[in-house]
């Protein structure tokens, strides 16, 4: 197939969600879903505001600093686990359990510790992050054939050689996975909690304009969040196919 | 020194060693190898062949020093082996060791530039390396672009760049078909007369050692020994077409009576080696 | 049980036994966080006591439910996509940025569409799964080896008896995979849905619980979750290792 019919396939399956999302409003009434041209006429006259640019700001800050953790801790962890067998081994079903579990019922605790402000944002942010990064960092350690190690041995390459020419490459795009990953989830976490518990960010701003029954809002803040998040995964897949084809 | 005298000089040796793996979490320790002597004399062409699992890639790995000897002696130029690959080794792995994130020609100079070797010498040894390979027009494609031949070749030109003087060849071929195999032995016999260095090919196709090598070593199921030493008598410009000559055929059969029964031990035939 | 299993087990009772050694001590403020031994008696009394059992079965209901939807619909739904493979080629930048974004934002609009009621939390869940089952079942339908259907014609087998006897078991463990994130996802979306705004439920009651500073309702209530979460991952676990052992997958 080539790359004009997979696009023009793409514009079709966006035609055909306008036409969904236009058939769900004939359906619902303005109150409860707006249609797609006004949302967006909304849309590009909230989005330049003072009131959207705070919470966005809000969300942002967040959002970079949860990032920040995430990739931090996780690297750590999967890189410990990746080269300690023994940590690797106890420990990974014990991260699965938590990657599986629903984390937004531990929010509370975070809220004790933290209220309701940045730091507890950022935290749940992390919380969320954090685990893909370190598992799929162990994994692509774990899976390093044994044959490049060997290799930089009989060519005489210094330990701090070993891993600055051969492992980082050679992880490198499974690593790059879990980035990827990690980012959809920290994003994830931000935004879960502004919607349950904040004051502050485009999460809440999605709930307040639910409980004021401002539709026109609430869609409008929803599209500009779920085009950012496409967006950014598209470019980050798109690097990692990159990253991925020389392997 | 006359050539022949030269010629007997032991550049590598093993001396009573053997390869004891510590049990994992539980089992037994694992006797892989030996004990094992063998002595190889300068600029041979020397081949190990054995059943699977006999203890021939062990051989190759504690010679180069990638694995200690759990007893015995290593020796490389008069000088003791362990813990670390000596300078002037090159091993050739089994599995393709290129890197996917470099060209062939980055993969080839890889080796090189953590030596300390200036970047017009780097060049001139790189291009003469592929050229010598056949791979000077694919110098900037990537491995995973190449069949596993050639990337077997690559390997092997990363390996000849840093001008070794031993070359180890663990079953370099395996993957290959048996036409690419014929094809592969003959550049190897190009390389060993080119750079004159001592070559240690580990196979476990007996008609391959008997075509390419000076001597062979046939060794027994695990733990690895060696059961007998065949001397081919070839002369140092050969090449496939070698497998006409009457003599190759009586030396595949003596190989193959010193096999069959330790093949049939390691494929689990218990009691039947004596048939 | 291996060694690696006794130094788990260990890890997690030292932890435990950690945590309850610094709230005892005050070390931990108890207005944050209670006991673990605490945790546990008042998830007991409220079993006995019955008071929020309905809300339980409410949400584990709605997690089955979603969870059943979601398999049945994930895996037609992947059947159809892989037979018509340039409808599959067209969906597949959709399903690659699928789990991009975060889903949750869409909760709201639901609930203004459907009404505060179990219909949003239903459609999160299955919205939350859906996808990874048929992403599975697309996978498990690739996987199937070629030599598989050509065995069939020689053995001159029907459609309906190749589908049945050969291709859905060799595709059960990408499929039982699939299962498996269904589950878990099922529990995220409702679980989540639930706190940030529901009628009832488990995740309303621990919601509640916070803001009436009602500490030992909440720890309880999230004790309750993370055990049922964890027995059910380990239970699927434990079956897909004996099943990847039985057909020589091997440990995982």
């Amino acid at each position: 197939m080539t790359a004009t019919e997979r696009i023009t396939d793409t514009l079709i399956l966006a035609v055909i969600a306008l036409l969904v999302w236009q058939g769900l409003h004939q359906i619902v009434g303005d109150t409860a879903l707006p249609a797609p041209v006004p949302t967006l006429a909304y849309l590009a006259k909230f989005v330049p505001t003072a009131r959207f640019g705070e919470s966005a700001w809000a969300t942002f800050q967040a959002f970079i600093l949860a990032l920040f953790f995430s990739y931090a801790v996780g690297l750590s962890i999967g890189i410990w686990m990746g080269f300690h067998r023994l940590s690797g081994a106890v420990g990974e079903p014990i991260l699965i359990s938590i990657y599986t579990l629903p984390k937004i019922t531990l929010y509370p605790v975070v809220l004790l510790i933290f209220g309701l402000s940045l730091p507890g944002r950022v935290t749940f942010g992390a919380m969320h992050g954090v685990l893909p990064v370190a598992l799929l960092t162990m994994n692509a350690i774990r899976n390093i054939p044994p044959v490049y190690l060997k290799s930089a041995r009989t060519m005489h390459l210094s330990p701090w050689q070993t891993i600055t020419t051969v492992l980082v490459p050679a992880t490198l795009p499974e690593v790059f996975s879990g980035l990827r990953i990690g980012f959809t989830l920290t994003l994830l976490g931000v935004l879960l909690a502004e919607m349950f518990a904040a004051k502050a960010g485009l999460g809440f701003l999605i709930i307040n304009a639910m409980q004021l029954l401002q539709a026109q809002e609430m869609v409008s803040v929803t599209v500009v969040l779920f085009v950012f998040a496409a967006a950014a995964n598209a470019l980050l897949l798109w690097i990692e196919h990159r990253l991925y084809r020389r392997a | 020194m006359t050539a022949d005298a030269q010629a007997q000089q032991i550049h590598a040796s093993l001396k009573g060693v053997t390869r004891v793996y510590p049990g994992a979490a539980g089992n037994k320790p694992v006797h892989a190898l030996g004990p094992v002597d063998l002595d190889l004399r300068r600029g041979e062409f020397f081949a190990v062949v054995g059943p699977s699992g006999c203890g021939k890639s062990t051989l190759l790995e504690v010679l180069a020093g990638l694995q200690p000897a759990s007893a015995g002696t290593v020796m490389f130029e008069d000088r003791s082996v362990s813990g670390e690959v000596p300078d002037g080794i090159g091993v050739v792995f089994q599995e393709d060791a290129s890197f996917p994130w470099l060209t062939v020609w980055d993969n080839a100079a890889f080796g090189l530039r953590r030596s300390g070797v200036d970047d017009a010498e780097i060049r001139r040894r790189v291009d003469d390396a592929l050229a010598f390979m056949g791979l000077k027009d694919f110098a900037r494609a990537y491995p995973s672009q190449l069949s596993g031949g050639m990337r077997q070749r690559v390997c092997i030109a990363r390996t000849l760049v840093l001008q070794p003087r031993l070359i180890l060849l663990d079953e370099p071929f395996g993957a290959l078909d048996a036409q690419t195999r014929l094809l592969m032995g003959d550049e190897v016999l190009r390389l060993w007369r080119r750079t004159g260095a001592t070559v240690l090919l580990i196979t476990h196709a007996l008609d391959e050692a008997a075509m390419l090598s000076d001597r062979i070593g046939a060794m027994s199921a695990r733990p690895g020994r060696f059961l007998d030493v065949v001397v081919t008598g070839w002369p140092r410009e050969r090449d496939s077409k070698i497998v006409s000559e009457a003599a190759f055929g009586e030396i595949t059969g003596r190989l193959w009576d010193n096999l069959r029964g330790e093949s049939m031990k390691s494929l689990g035939y218990a009691g039947m080696a004596a048939e | 049980m291996s060694k690696v299993g006794w130094i788990r087990l260990a890890v997690i009772v030292l932890a435990i036994g950690l945590l309850e050694v610094c709230c005892r001590t005050k070390l931990i403020n108890p207005k944050v966080v209670i006991p673990p031994s605490e945790m546990a008696d008042a998830l007991v009394q409220m079993l006995i006591s019955g008071q929020v059992n309905g809300q339980i079965a409410r949400t584990f209901g709605i997690v089955l439910l979603a969870a059943a939807i979601s398999i049945v619909a994930g895996f037609a739904i992947g059947v159809v996509i892989h037979a018509i493979p340039r409808v599959r080629q067209a969906l597949d930048p959709f399903f690659a940025t699928y789990y991009a974004v975060p889903i949750f934002i869409f909760y709201p609009v639901m609930i203004v569409i459907f009404g505060l009621s179990i219909m949003p939390i239903v459609l999160m869940g299955v919205a939350t799964a859906v996808v990874a089952m048929i992403i599975a079942t697309l996978n498990g339908l690739d996987r199937i080896p070629r030599v598989l259907t050509k065995v069939a014609r020689v053995h001159r087998m029907g459609t309906v008896s190749t589908a049945l006897r050969l291709k859905l078991p060799a595709a059960a463990p990408h499929l039982f995979t699939g299962v498996k994130l269904v589950v878990s996802y099922a529990f995220i979306g409702v679980i989540a849905s639930e706190f940030i705004l529901a009628p009832a439920g488990l995740g309303r009651v621990i919601a509640d619980a916070y803001s009436d500073f009602n500490n030992r309702r909440m720890y309880a209530m999230m004790l309750l979750l993370v055990i049922v979460a964890t027995a059910v991952n380990m239970l699927l676990h434990v079956f897909d290792q004996r099943w990847a052992e039985r057909r020589g997958i091997g440990k995982s």
